[in-house]
Formats: C-alpha cells, structure tokens, sequence
C-alpha cells in the first residue's frame, strides 16, 4: 500500500496547506500541490478505476498524464486526468465506468466472462438485425467512461491566434536549451510545455543549480514566452500548432518549430501487468519526488538499465524498503551500486523474468512469480511484495513529428523509432531524439536552437554550432521491452482497451497481419491514450509473430489530436457571419417572422395578430394584387460594371445582349456556366453609355461577383467591377396603387413614356438619391427603389407615411413566392437544379444564340440539336390541394416522371398552381399529371400555359386603365417604430469601454466616405493635386489628423474618409459628373469602427489570423483581411505603446462585426 | 492550416482564400469538335503532379495564379493573372 514519506527534498507539494476532499463517498486528505492520483495514492487508496471492458481493479500506471484507468468524474466534469489535475479543496471526485462504486464494481463479473468475449467479439456476435437494437441497449449501457452533464453552464472558451519565430514544443532539459539557444540569436520564441511548471523532468538527480539557473534564464528573457498546462495537441501545414491550455486553444503559425516532446516509459508485459501496485519506474520517481508518496512497503524492481539501480539506492535512502531487484541480465552492470544495495538487504534475482502478479481479495498486488528469462517453467520463485516497479524500455514521443511529415527509423540499439528525415524547418532535441543523456540533452536542444535560428536566417550566437542533423550525437543503447505471454492471458497491451497477446495474435491468425488492420480489429491505441504505452508492444508482438524486423512492421499513422480534447476548446464563436439589411429594425416592429436566405435575415411574412400564417400570407398577396405593398429586397446582388468594355463584357458573360441596350432601360439577365446549366439570374440596367447597374439572386452575389471578377481578371477588357451589395438597400414597392404612392415621393413624372416598363431612372426620394428600376418580378406595377444603406430608413418611412393612407402593407418572402408564382417566373436553384438549361427551363428568350461569344454557348448549341431531357411547365389544380407539396414525384406508368419544384394556391385564380421539372412527353399543354403525395395518394393535375395571371402582362406594363379596389390592410401595421436613422445611428455610437484601461471599441459608421476606382484613377486624382498613398494596400493621412484618410486597395481603387463632407469630397465627387473615362465612383457605405486600448492587440488575435503587432507603422499598411468570417480592412495607428486599429467592413456585416468584437472585449475584461 | 502568398496582399493562410479550379484553356468554341468542348467543360485530370490554379484572395477580390505541386501540396510560384492574358475567344 501506498503512503506519504516524511518531507522530500525538493517535493512540489505544500503541507501547511491540507486539502479535504471526498472519493467515492470517503473523506480523505491531501496537500496543496497533490494531483488527484498522489492524494489518493498517499492516502493508501490504490483502486482507482475499472478498466474500460473487463472492469478489472486499476491503478496509477505511469502517472505522465496518459493514466487513463485513474479518470475521475468531478461533478458534472467527466474524464478527469487524476494523474495531472491538481487537488483542490472539498473536491468530490468519484471514478468512472464502474457498476456500484470502484471498490466493489458489480461488473467484474466481466472479467471471468473475457474468454467469452474474444478479439473482435462485436463484428463476430452481432449480425441478426432483428437481434441488435437488444445488444447495442446492453453494450452502450457498458460502454463510455464519464457521464455529461446535460445542464452544464455554456461557457465560450477563447480561442486566439499566435505568431512566433520558434516554437519549442517540451519545457525538459533539451527543450529549455533549445528555446534559450533560439531566442539568443533573435529569434521570438514560444516555449509549451503539458506541465504544470517547467522542467518537471523526472530523470535528473542533482545538478539543480545548473536547473535553477536555465529556468531563470528562460523565464527572464525577453523573446521566450511560456506557456505551461499546454498541450500542442497538433501539427497543421505550415507549421500552425494547436495549442490546448486549460482555458483557451491558441493557433499558433511558427517559422520553424523544435520538437523536445521526450519519450514515453513503457510497460513490461506478464499476466496481470495491471494490478495496481504495478506502475512504471518513472511513475514512482514522480511520487517520490514530487508528492512524497512511497509506492509500497515491500517494493520489488523490475531493472533493466543501471539507473534502475541508482533509483533503488534512492528509494531506500528515503525509507522506501526495496526488497528485490530483478534484472532479465545475468551480469549487473554497476559493481559499486549492486555491492550498495546488497549492503542495504536488496535481493537480486538475475537471470530473471516477472512472468506473472498475483491479486489479494481487493484486486491489487500481493505477489510476483518469477522465472528464468526467456523459460517461463526454469527457476520458478514467488516473491510477496505490494509495488512492482516496472523499467520497460522507452518509446519516443514522435507523434508530432509525424504529423509534421517527418519520418522516423526504428533504431536497434535504442530499441524505438527514432526520428530520420526532418521536414524544413522541423527539429528534434533530447530524448525524442533518442538522446538521453543529461548533458547530451543540453547540448543536443542548444544544437536544434541554434539551427532554428540559423534556418531562419538569424546569425547564430558565437559558440553554436546549427545542426540540422538529428544524428549528431550518440543516441541511447536500450534493452528491448520484456514481453512474456502467458497461456492463461491477462498479460495486457493496452490498458486503456483491455487488449492482451492472445487478442493480437488472434487477430493476425484471422489476416488482420498489418499494423493498421491490426489496431482496428483489436482496438489497440485506439483508447484515451492513444497507444500511448501500447502501440510500441503491440507493433513488437506483431514483429515476433510475423517474423519481422520492427522497421518492417511500422508504425499507425499519427493523426490530430495527440491528446483528447475538451468539445469547449473546438466548439466556438462561429465563424458564419449573418447579414442583415438596414431595415432589420422596421421588420421587427412590424412583427417579420424570420429566415435565413443565404446568409442573410429576411422576413418570411409578417404576422398579425389574430391571422395564421396562411392568412397572413394571403393578406399580404392580396395588397399587392389590389392596392400596394412593399418588400425589401437589399438582400439581392447588386453590381456595377464601368468603362468601355463594360458591354462587350456582360454580353460575353450573360446570355443576352446588353450592349444594344438603351440608356435607362433593363432587361432581364441570365447567367449560365460553361455546361450551360443556369447559375443565376438578374436584371441588368444602363445607367449610362459605360455604365451599368445590375443585380443577382440573394444567394448568389458572392458567387457571382467573384466568377466576373476571374472572367475580368482572365480576358483583361477595359472595364472595372464594383460590387455594392451590402452598400446600397433597396425595396420593391409593387401594386396598382405603387405609382401613385411613388408620385407623391419623387419629383418625377412616373408616367408609362417617362418611366416604361423595364425602365431606369435616377432621382431622389425624401431627399435622397435614388435609383429607380420598374419592374416586374411579382406581376404588378411595380418599383425597385436602390438607395444607400445610411439612408434607407429614412426612405423606407418617407414611404410607409405616405402608403400609411393608401393601404401599404410589407410583404416578405413567401408571398413574394406565390406572386411570382402566378407569373410563372421561374426561381434558379429552386425550379432549376444543377442540371438544367434554358431551353428545359423554357428560358430560349433569355438566349441571344446569336451573339460571337458567351459562357455556356458552345454547351447550348449542342444540348440544343439534342434536345431537352426534362421541361419546366406549368400546371393547375382547380381547387386547394395543401398535402401536395414541392419535391412531390410525377408518376407516369408507374416510372417516376418529374417533380413539382413550386406549388402555391393562388387566392386571386382561386385554384392550386405551380411548376414541374417533367419528362418533355408530359409537357404539352393539356397533359394530365399524376403526383404522388407523402401518404402514396395520387394527385392529377393538368398541364396549362405561363403565366398564370395576367397573361399579356397588361398589369405589370400598366397599360390597363387605373384600378380600383377595396384594400384590406392594417395600417397601423406600415406604422414607423424607433427613431429615425440618424437617432439610431446615434445609440449605437456609444464608445464600448475606456480608452487605455483594456480595450475600447469605437463605432465610427457616422464619418463620411468617398470610393473612386478604375485604371485612371490614380493619375486624375494626382491631378488635381491629391495627395494618394505611392504603394497597393496603404494608406496617408489626408488631413493633419490620422482620423481623416485615403486607402489605396489595391492599385486602382482609392478610398477616402473624413469626419465631414469637406469641400474636397464635394469637388471629388462632382468632379466626375460628367462620368470621366477611367474614373469611377463607387459608393462607401461601410461600417468603421476604431479599436484602441491596451488589449487591443488581444481582442484581435481573437478574431484575425493575421499578425499585425511586427507591422511597421510608419509603413502605413493597409490590410485586407477576414475577421471573424467578414472581410474587412484594418489600418493600424499609432505609436509603439498606443496602438489604433481603424477597422472598415461591408454594413451589412456590421452588427454582426461589432456584436462579435463587443463579446470578445467584454471576455477579456472578465478574464 | 497553410499560408499562401498573394501576390498583392502577401503571405495569408489559405482560410483568406477560395480555390477556383485549375487553369485550362478554353479551345476555340468555333473551331473544336463537341468531343473536345465537353472534355473542356467536364474532364479534370486528377493525377497528381504540378498544376496551374485559379485563387481568390477573399477581402480583396483579388484573382491569381499559383503554381502548385498536388501530390506535395507544395506551392511552387504565384503570379498576378496577367501571366493568362489571352485574346478572347469572341
């Protein structure tokens, strides 16, 4: 039984601090300092855990943070590491994975059963269906460790991105040189270690000045950052490593990284090589160092190296009685230490192997049998002891190194792999490198820290000699681990799986031969530890059976995470940005109910009270048919396209002809790819003889805009691409009553020869310029009205004043459906699949065939002599069919025939419409079709002519006579709610903090901006004596204040901003009215915010993967980048201790921005 | 996660980017036979070897050219776009 010791020098455990804690129910009593696994220990507690399959009685193994048999549940806190996690006091800890506590878990039964439960058992057992919903209940029931706790508080934990030189990955002797070799010769250095304290290296005896003096030395210098508790859990690409502390995952990008992640003891292999009371040599140095823990008092060695020995004579300097030393080797090596301990009473047993431990009534150790090694039936003796110390051999830590890409080599006389070829930039030191010697280790991690520094450039201090070679110094000589296995099993592998031999070997005889097969079928390293002390010994049984060398057997592949992560640390803020337009306020005050199209909020309806959803719609349809209703559709695409080829451009990229178009007219656009399959769809309108505005579907515009982008970029035509999507608002206002309600708004005449049908015109509405698109998408008179994002409040309630008399009623997304339904127009992605053509579409019209040039043409003539293989028609049901529902298959001669894509009762046709992608013999007008509903029940509905409603379009041109009709519409619905957008400008500019103490977020939307971009931009600006940055991506100062700015993105765009409309921005923008050739304007609604403070730089490295703290400012950098998913412009300020951030994004990403930037900022402050 | 080098906006990681195909020449839609057009339009090697890609620096809209080794995933060069500057197929 375990026990604490009187004071050990240098114990790392505080005894005027006692520790009261309960486990499973008993009180017990540790010290500050104690992990959970070295109280337990030295309160004579050795049950700790069940294993994981046969719920056999375990202990603390190698007490390295890979003991997964001593996991402990802390209230709703599953899998604690009991070897690692501190005690704290009046902790109650109980272990998992045990029926009725540990001491008497009821499921030992299973122990006797294991014969019963052979090596893959659940691929053998299970293969009635009818059967396994009975066994799959039984086995989760056995299955799993800890228990969640469903109603855990949600707690974000912070993740961050980091940015260093070097990173050392190991805070041992090697590691600890390494890192101060790097920083000596310049390099910023970031030193990890799993620890909670440096060199917690077990295996040094003295010379703790020379330790004490590195340690201060490290955590002294200015370039070494260290991070304790920290696990580099990963190695991605280009040298970026997770780092998992207890409380924040950090993302570091290092230029080159050194690897000092040492070596793992590893057990020796003997029928019940479990039982606690046996553990790893290094494991009970660790008690006895540290926590003061004797391992047992009649303590036998399992010794292999001479510093088994001198770890004897220790253990007996501290009282420790160290009956027995077994030694596999007949000759000992130290004559001097063998004669010490001899001189102590210690009995050696040479010559000798454990070859099996035998269990006292409570399950742990109590005995050791012991024969001749390698005869398991020679000099057979028993020896009563209560702690095995086990020397197994090494394995070193290369599971990083792999990841890397690095390669290791198996080394015979180190008897592990050790590391071969290095990745650029990658180096190993100390015992992962197979050295381990101490001194060894010092120089071996000041040669991989001096070749970090070389490697990067830096001049190597005088004395270092880099060396890239992992070779350079004589590696270590080892004994192969003793494996005896044993007829009646129990000789276990893996303790974290309950694999022994036989599993193995079994498993071979079944043709699971190779390495891999091999860990699958049996399961072994596929535990908490991930092989940790089980994937050498398995490889090893693999080599002997299959008579190999061990370089032939190989290794699994290493793969993220080296060790578990907690879900908080990859569960996390997400990084899909959700856009809203500028009217998000008035749709809440009128009672939208939400929905997400792309990733945009829009309202789906607006509900009213004492309305279903149904009647809500309905309603909402109906004013638009009969009086005037409203819909924002900010949401679409909106692009611009300028210069000389602008025309050329869009005929070569859309189907049809824009080129010929007039200026102020629209036509309708079609996008298709390469296939010829339809990808988007539009309106286009000239604004001018190079100019032309145009929009896409909601989900499209990224898409879109930046396929032109690449088209633009590849065929280099004279004309600039401006994307303004979340910059300008924009609303329909559709209904025979919307020309009227826009008259009163507009000073221009509205009339049908003013402004035709599919007309373009711009103007100002309450003051505010405006582009005016009429058109036609829900088939009634109707407006598109584009206006910049700050001032579409102002616009949408200069409407909903004036419609407030006429009936005005917003509609949203599902009755703007129903309405383009009617219409039969088509929407792409819903009635058009990846698959489909204009021609299945019935789009020909939309296909100028004739044009030299366009993208899908080529496609299109061929699918054109072929033919459609599926037509999108329309079709009606005379009455209300609401079980019938989009996807819903035609059916013809019990072959499936098509699919409904739209299907919407029309109240105004008073009968069930919609579109179906049919098989092109089921198209002609008249056909009846058969659909089938979910319940199997047919539906015939037959084949009719689009549109719908309003067959010549009359209503949409407007060429009937005005309309009259009764307009039931809640009025106080359209009733403005809030203030106006300068009062709701105004809230949210309230500074988020003080400056200087943490970090302050400073909303800066309400300054005033100006864009111009094109090839000549730069040369008419300089001009007229505009002072523009020199270089692509900087930015000057345009006033004698850092506040007031111009950004050169890029080479031909330029964007300025000033806390007023100055008379320069006047003169810039009336400058290119007339339009200039080469010179545009583009229009800067962006959201702006500053971010200052001594944590700035923290909330940053939240949120942005970009280092921005070695920027030189005097450089004036402007940066395009992505912040927490929104692509955004940074401007760093300031002086070296005063650092400004001026952060610029699109406006409709801006809540989103700033909401994110407000949390961070408010959990560093908590923090 | 790995770093691409931008030729306008520097070295990023790879998140600030979307990837927009390998770069293959369009044959002459008037002069090509259908066989070749479709093999243009659906046709990708996937063996592994050095490619001529399509990036798109996300923030800026940025297009360009990598020269990338797929069975290395090593970049070997990046270039702005007008390394492709071809006449245009109208």
């Amino acid at each position: 039984m375990m026990y604490r010791l009187p004071n050990v020098a240098g114990e790392s455990i505080d005894r005027n601090r006692p520790l009261l804690f309960m486990f499973e129910g008993v009180a017990y009593q540790g010290f500050a300092g104690d992990t959970i696994c070295a109280a337990l220990a030295a309160s004579g507690v050795m049950v700790m855990g069940r294993s994981f399959k046969y719920h056999r009685a375990r202990g603390i193994l190698s007490f390295a943070n890979h003991d997964v048999n001593a996991l402990f549940q802390i209230g709703g806190l599953p899998n604690v590491r009991g070897d690692v996690v501190e005690l704290e006091a009046g902790m109650e800890i109980t272990a998992v994975n045990t029926f009725g506590g540990v001491a008497r878990d009821s499921a030992s039964w299973m122990d006797k059963f294991a014969r019963f439960l052979p090596v893959g058992f659940y691929y053998k057992a299970f293969h009635s269906k009818l059967l396994f919903p009975i066994w799959e209940n039984l086995i989760r029931s056995f299955s799993g460790l800890g228990r969640i706790a469903l109603d855990a508080p949600r707690i974000r934990t912070p993740k961050r991105y980091a940015f260093c030189d070097v990173l050392v990955v190991g805070g041992g002797i090697s590691g600890l040189n390494a890192a101060l070799a790097a920083a000596e010769s310049g390099a910023t250095v970031m030193l990890v270690d799993e620890g909670a304290r440096l060199h917690s290296g077990f295996m040094l005896v003295g010379d703790t000045m020379r330790i004490t003096l590195l340690l201060s030395q490290v955590s002294a210098h200015a370039n070494i950052e260290v991070l304790t508790s920290t696990v580099a859990v990963g190695y991605y690409a280009d040298h970026w490593i997770a780092l998992m502390e207890q409380q924040r995952l950090t993302k570091v990008r290092a230029r080159s990284v050194i690897f000092a992640t040492g070596a793992l003891e590893q057990p020796a292999v003997f029928r019940n090589n479990d039982l606690p009371g046996i553990l790893l040599m290094s494991a009970a140095l660790r008690l006895l160092r540290r926590h003061a823990v004797a391992v047992g008092r009649h303590v036998v060695i399992s010794a292999r190296t001479t510093d088994d020995y001198a770890a004897a004579l220790e253990f007996l300097r501290h009282g420790v009685a160290v009956t027995h030393i077994v030694d596999a080797r007949t000759q000992t090596a130290d004559y001097e230490l063998t004669r010490r301990l001899k001189e102590r009473g210690v009995t050696f047993l040479t010559g000798r192997a454990v070859i099996e431990a035998h269990a006292d009534s409570k399950g742990c150790l109590r005995r050791i049998t012991v024969a001749k090694a390698g005869a398991i039936n020679e000099n057979v003796t028993s020896v009563d002891c209560d702690a095995l110390l086990m020397s197994g051999g090494w394995t070193a830590a290369t599971q990083l190194l792999l990841q890397a890409g690095g390669t290791v080599r198996f080394d015979t006389g180190a008897q592990m792999h050790l590391p071969e070829v290095l990745p650029p930039g990658i180096f190993v030191a100390g015992r992962v490198n197979g050295i381990f010697d101490v001194k060894a280790r010092a120089i071996d991690g000041q040669r991989a820290g001096y070749s970090a520094a070389a490697y990067l450039g830096m001049e190597v201090k005088d004395g270092g000699t880099p060396s890239s070679h992992p070779g350079a110094l004589a590696r270590v000589k080892n004994l192969p681990t003793p494996i005896v296995a044993h007829a009646r099993g129990k000789d276990f592998i893996d303790f974290d799986e309950d694999v022994q031999v036989r599993d193995l070997e079994h498993a071979v005889q079944e043709g699971f031969d190779s390495i891999e097969l091999l860990k699958r079928y049996t399961t072994v390293g596929m535990g908490p530890s991930q092989g940790k002390h089980s994937n050498t010994n398995a490889a090893r049984v693999l080599a002997g059976i299959r008579k190999v060398s061990a370089d032939q057997v190989g290794l699994t592949t290493a793969r993220p995470m080296y060790h578990p992560v907690p879900m908080k640390h990859l569960a996390g803020r997400g990084f899909t940005p959700e856009r809203v337009t500028p009217l998000v306020a008035r749709h809440d005050a009128l009672g939208a109910v939400w929905m997400l199209a792309s990733n945009w909020r829009r309202p789906e309806y607006y509900a009213v009270a004492n309305e279903t959803r149904e009647q809500s719609i309905a309603a909402e349809v109906a004013a638009v048919h009969e009086g005037v209703g409203i819909i924002d559709v900010g949401t679409l695409g909106k692009l611009e396209i300028h210069g000389p080829d602008a025309g050329a451009f869009l005929d070569r990229v859309y189907s049809g002809r824009y080129s010929d178009l007039e200026v102020g007219k629209t036509r309708y656009a079609l996008l298709l790819d390469e296939a010829g399959t339809i990808v988007d769809d539009g309106v286009i309108a000239r604004m001018g003889e190079e100019s032309y505005y145009f929009t896409t579907t909601t989900g499209g515009s990224v898409a879109v805009y930046r396929e032109l982008l690449r088209w633009n970029a590849l065929w280099g035509l004279r004309c600039s691409l401006l994307n303004v999507t979340g910059h300008s608002a924009a609303v329909n206002l559709a209904g025979p009553r919307s020309r009227d309600l826009l008259s009163a708004l507009v000073p221009m005449d509205l009339g049908n020869d003013a402004l035709p049908y599919l007309g373009y015109r711009e103007t100002t509405l309450a003051g505010v310029p405006v582009r005016l698109l009429r058109v036609g998408f829900v088939g009634e008179l109707g407006y598109e009205i584009h206006v910049p994002f700050s001032q579409a409040l102002r616009v949408w309630d200069a409407i909903a004043e004036e419609g407030a008399a006429a009936g005005l009623r917003p509609f949203g997304v599902e009755a703007q459906r129903v309405l383009r339904l009617e219409k039969g127009h088509f929407i792409v992605g819903q009635d058009t699949d990846g698959l489909t053509n204009p021609f299945e579409a019935r789009a020909d019209w939309a296909v100028r065939m004739t044009k030299p040039f366009f993208i899908g043409q080529r496609s299109l003539r061929i699918l054109q002599r072929r033919g459609p293989r599926q037509l999108l028609v329309g079709f009606e049901i005379p009455q209300a069919v609401p079980s019938l529902k989009e996807s819903h298959l035609a059916i013809d001669a019990g072959e499936i025939a098509g699919r409904i894509t739209s299907i919407a009762y029309s109240s105004v046709l008073g009968k069930t419409i919609g579109l179906a992608m049919v098989k092109p013999a089921l198209a002609p007008v008249g056909t009846k079709l058969s659909f089938r509903q979910n319940d199997g029940s047919m539906v015939t509905a037959s084949v009719c002519e689009t549109p719908f409603y309003d067959k010549g379009g009359e209503r949409q041109k407007s060429v009937i006579a005005s309309f009259s009709a009764t307009v039931k519409v809640a009025a106080s619905a359209t009733q403005k709610a809030g203030g106006s957008a300068d009062e709701a400008a105004a809230l949210s500019f309230a500074m988020h903090g003080t400056a200087g103490a943490g970090a302050s977020l400073e909303d800066r939307r309400q300054r005033k901006r100006i864009g111009i971009k094109g090839p000549l931009a730069a040369a008419w600006l300089e001009q007229r004596g505009i002072t523009i940055p020199d270089r692509a991506n900087s930015w000057t100062a345009i006033t004698s204040s850092e506040n007031d700015v111009v950004m050169r993105l890029g080479e031909s765009e330029f964007f300025f901003e000033q806390s007023v409309y100055a008379e320069e921005f006047k003169t810039l923008a009336s400058g290119l009215t007339p339009p200039v050739p080469g010179v545009y304007p583009v229009l800067r609604e962006d959201r702006a915010f500053a971010l200052s403070g001594s944590l700035a730089d923290d909330v940053l490295a939240q949120v942005c993967n970009v280092n921005f703290r070695p920027l030189i400012l005097s450089e004036r950098h402007a940066i395009m980048t992505m912040m927490v998913g929104v692509a955004v412009t940074v401007v760093p300020q300031g002086n070296v201790s005063h650092r400004r951030y001026l952060i610029w994004c699109d406006p409709s990403f801006g809540d989103y921005l700033r909401s994110s930037l407000a949390a961070v900022i408010d959990g560093l402050r908590t923090s | 996660m790995k770093q691409l080098l931008c030729p306008l906006n520097g070295l990023r990681p790879v998140s600030e980017f979307v990837y927009g195909g390998e770069v293959r020449v369009m044959p002459d839609p008037e002069a090509c036979t259908d066989e070749q057009w479709s093999s243009y339009v659906f046709n990708r090697s996937g063996v592994p070897g050095i490619r001529r890609e399509w990036w798109c620096h996300i923030a800026s809209g940025f297009w360009f050219v990598v020269d990338r080794d797929t069975a290395t995933d090593i970049v070997i060069a990046t270039h702005t776009a007008d390394v492709l500057r071809q006449a245009s197929p109208a």
